[in-house]
């Protein structure tokens, strides 16, 4: 029956071409639009660390004195050197690990290339277990070398084909900043979108280059990326004691028995440092795990909202006018259905004819949709912002492609056909 | 025209008639706020400066590892570039509009005041006034004797503590601060550091608007002398003509000096604004084509729709025609049915348009939409309407009255 449904809806659909490629069209026009935008919300909003983000936390502390003091407002968005080498050094979590941005000179090993500037991550070395960091060659540093001001560096893919064409370099020296490092370790490709654990750097920035053990970047004074906020009156230039939040501190904390246990952990720290006289304020604590952390900051950008509502405000246009368009052309077959019906056709059967017909311009309209969709996404990458290089389909969102158009397809279809099933046969076989 | 005919036959076809009118209403309301939303960003995208900019380029250098005599080395920087021909100043300040890095502090009134009045952003650099040619409307630049070292006065804050150094700021923060007054001689303060205003300038704009755009123009500027080690923009006034030449000669300068440092980047400002404004640039651009695409699906629409009524309508035709209208006559029939059309769709397409404005205020923070921006839609929908209905009306004047006489 289907196929027999099929063949009619082709017949129909070849006999009024122009009604039908202004169908087609308005419906792809409408499916390339709109997922062009879904996409790039998709790849956006997505998370940097499936499976893993529900264990990540974000600990937030209030060292600030009272001078700006509004009550109930968050606590800074990073921590002070000293409450992130309190809670380094406490291990209250299964990882932890305190970082920073920064940028070092490279001097390369072959003289052809020109020194320059590579973004370096300042961490301690529980980062790439933590956030599952694939490695290509070689391994971290050891959990002593975070502690002595180590010269060990590890670098991405990206670096070591730039540096080394690719090879295996664990064990080379590299001069950075005027000084010599040893290679331990070699990182695949990885780029977290976003670039979760440092948003200071920029929302959707690539990973960095080069990492180095957090004590050797700081005492090296390798200049700082990222953003500091100060607070007090003196003006002390001194990383470890400046009254300032410039580090990211990031735990791993498995269950969440162990989240709500270190979330206690964090309160009782702030009432310690405030009964020492460090701390001025009452705890005022943060633990959000990783997607709340995004949330609360508000990542994916809001002219990708307002493309993704424009995009559907322009479906919405495209499909009320396939409506119209289907209507049209199945009331002008009036006569064509009054006659199927006349020999037996059931109300039922005539409805399920022209559902068919609604799906199969769905289908042809979804195809154009994804091509347009593509060339949507080609125009997006051509776009100079940090998340373009980004913006391409997977899978799920190429089927959902289809499904999205077949199904709005039908919805639209579902109006015209039930008033074309409503035409009296006898009235259209007389005015013949 | 008789309008008569034209809404009883469309009382017959209420569910098409209905849906061109949505469609046209949607259409509307979306063009209304897309126009008003690229009049926003072309609007963001022309926000003064305050400086001289198709005269200025920028170095960004590098040291790699610290420098020891960086005092030195940085005026003996400046004196090599003054020397290259066609540049006509040179300073080296701590940042550069629209570069996205920036120093900003809380500044008060009133030392004792509890909450801070404002964050501006601070410019340090010597002679950073004259080389960006911001323009000062009231008071002075700097004497050479007012600026001090960065570096001594970061050891050592007690050096200006008790001096009460001079400060320019812009007209706009002056306004902000002593609304109706003029700032001159008036005092701010950083924490327990008092500075006095000694001029004003037109406008400044600040390198990161984080923020908001209304915050754009909080600037002050100190009499803070850098040098190579804690402060990386060279910025260099010259001939619009000259900039290329001059940007190459001053990297090949700056790298002759010593070889051994790093040029990250060599712009020049029109660049650097450009690329500052690129997203709203991307923006206008999708929101034009989004109209483009509206109006064409719409008038698609409208042809196919209006095609299809015509023929239905052959045989009405013809009876009209046999019985003596003119060709001109059913033309305009069908037109004055589609400005019937567009107008009911207009009419709702502006409620819709100023609804989708009040969400877009709430989600957004964008004003209230203009009503001279509904019109916009208005017109552009009656013209599309009547160019798209103008095909199939055409054709319908063009039906002989002997059709009349047929049966189909």
């Amino acid at each position: 029956m289907f196929a027999y449904y099929f063949d009619l809806a082709l017949r129909s659909l070849r006999r009024n071409r122009m009604l039908t490629a202004l169908m087609i069209l308005a419906i792809a026009l409408g499916i390339g639009a709109s997922m062009t935008t879904l996409t790039v919300l998709h790849v956006l909003s997505g998370d940097p660390l499936p499976g893993k983000s529900a264990k990540l936390y974000y600990p937030q502390l209030d060292p600030r004195d009272m001078t700006n003091f509004r009550p109930g407002e968050e606590p800074p968005e990073q921590v002070s050197w000293m409450d992130g080498m309190n809670l380094l050094k406490a291990g209250r979590a299964d990882r932890q690990a305190l970082m920073a941005g920064g940028a070092v000179a490279i001097e390369p090993p072959d003289p052809a290339i020109a020194p320059f500037f590579e973004d370096a991550r300042l961490t301690t070395r529980d980062f790439f277990a933590m956030f599952d960091v694939p490695f290509l060659y070689g391994h971290v540093w050891s959990k002593a070398d975070d502690g002595n001001d180590a010269r060990k560096v590890v670098l991405s893919r990206r670096i070591n084909e730039k540096l080394f064409g690719g090879a295996d370099s664990t064990g080379k020296i590299l001069r950075m900043g005027g000084k010599d490092f040893r290679v331990v370790g070699v990182i695949d490709s990885w780029r977290p979108t976003p670039h979760f654990y440092d948003l200071m750097t920029g929302d959707y920035s690539e990973s960095e280059g080069v990492y180095l053990p957090l004590l050797t970047g700081i005492d090296m004074k390798l200049p700082f990326n990222g953003s500091r906020d100060c607070w007090g009156n003196d003006t002390n230039v001194d990383q470890k004691t400046a009254q300032c939040t410039w580090l990211q501190f990031w735990v791993q904390l498995d269950t969440p028995a162990k989240a709500a246990a270190y979330r206690q952990f964090l309160v009782n720290y702030s009432r310690q440092q405030k009964s020492l006289g460090i701390y001025q304020r009452d705890p005022n604590v943060h633990l959000r795990n990783l997607m709340q952390w995004l949330d609360y900051n508000h990542v994916v950008p809001s002219d990708v909202h307002l493309q993704f509502w424009l995009a559907m405000g322009f479906l919405i246009v495209c499909l009320v006018n396939t409506v119209g368009l289907m209507l049209a052309k199945f009331l002008r077959r009036a006569s064509e259905l009054g006659v199927r019906r006349a020999l037996g056709a059931s109300r039922r059967s005539v409805f399920a004819q022209l559902l068919v017909e609604a799906g199969t311009v769905g289908l042809v309209g979804g195809v154009g949709g994804l091509l347009l969709a593509l060339l949507g996404l080609w125009i997006v990458r051509m776009q100079p912002s940090d998340y373009a290089a980004l913006a391409h389909l997977d899978l799920p969102m190429f089927l959902a492609t289809f499904l999205f158009a077949i199904g709005a397809t039908l919805v639209a279809g579902l109006l015209p056909a039930w008033r074309a099933c409503l035409i009296t046969p006898a009235l259209q076989l007389k005015s013949n | 025209m008789e309008f008569g005919p034209i809404l009883s036959t469309l009382r017959r076809h209420k569910i098409t008639a209905f849906l061109l009118v949505a469609e046209i209403a949607l259409t509307c309301a979306i063009i209304c706020n897309a126009v008003f939303l690229i009049s926003q960003r072309m609007e963001r995208m022309k926000m003064p400066s305050g400086v001289a900019e198709h005269q200025l380029v920028m170095l960004q250098v590098a040291n790699i590892g610290k420098q020891p005599d960086a005092k030195a080395r940085t005026e003996a920087d400046l004196a090599a570039l003054r020397r290259i021909p066609g540049v006509k100043q040179v300073a080296l300040v701590s940042q550069v509009p629209f570069t996205n890095s920036s120093s900003n502090s809380s500044i008060r009134l009133d030392p004792k005041q509890k909450l801070p009045t404002l964050n501006a952003t601070q410019y340090f650099g010597q002679d950073l006034i004259k080389t960006f040619g911001a323009q000062l409307v009231a008071g002075r630049d700097f004497r050479p004797d007012e600026y001090m070292d960065y570096d001594a006065v970061m050891r050592n804050v007690d050096l200006v503590r008790n001096r009460t150094p001079s400060v320019i700021i812009t007209s706009e923060l002056a306004e902000r601060l002593w609304p109706g007054e003029s700032a001159l001689g008036k005092r701010l303060y950083f924490a327990d550091i008092g500075v006095r205003v000694i001029g004003v300038v037109k406008s400044l704009i600040r390198p990161s608007l984080f923020l908001g755009d209304d915050a754009a123009q909080w600037s002050m500027v100190f009499p803070l002398r850098m040098n190579t080690d804690n402060a990386s923009r060279y910025v260099l006034r010259t001939d619009p003509r000259d900039r290329q030449r001059v940007l190459a000669a001053a990297a090949t300068t700056l790298r002759k000096l010593d070889p051994h440092r790093i040029i990250l980047k060599k712009r020049t400002l029109d660049e650097i604004r450009s690329d500052f404004f690129r997203n709203d640039r991307a923006m206008a651009g999708t929101l034009l084509g989004v109209i483009i695409a509206l109006l064409t699906v719409t008038a698609l629409g409208i042809v196919g729709l209006a095609s299809f009524w015509v023929a239905q309508r052959r045989r009405t035709i013809g009876v009209r025609r046999a019985l003596g209208a003119t060709r001109s006559n059913i033309l305009r029939y069908f037109q004055t049915e589609n400005f019937v059309l567009a107008t009911i769709g207009i009419a709702i397409g502006m409620m819709l348009a100023w609804g989708i404005n009040l969400f877009l205020m709430q989600h957004y923070e964008l004003p209230r939409l203009p009503w001279f921006y509904l019109p916009v839609g208005a017109v552009a929908l009656w013209l599309i309407g009547q160019l798209a209905v103008l095909g199939p009306a055409l054709r319908a004047s063009n039906v002989p009255p002997v059709v009349a006489t047929r049966s189909v």
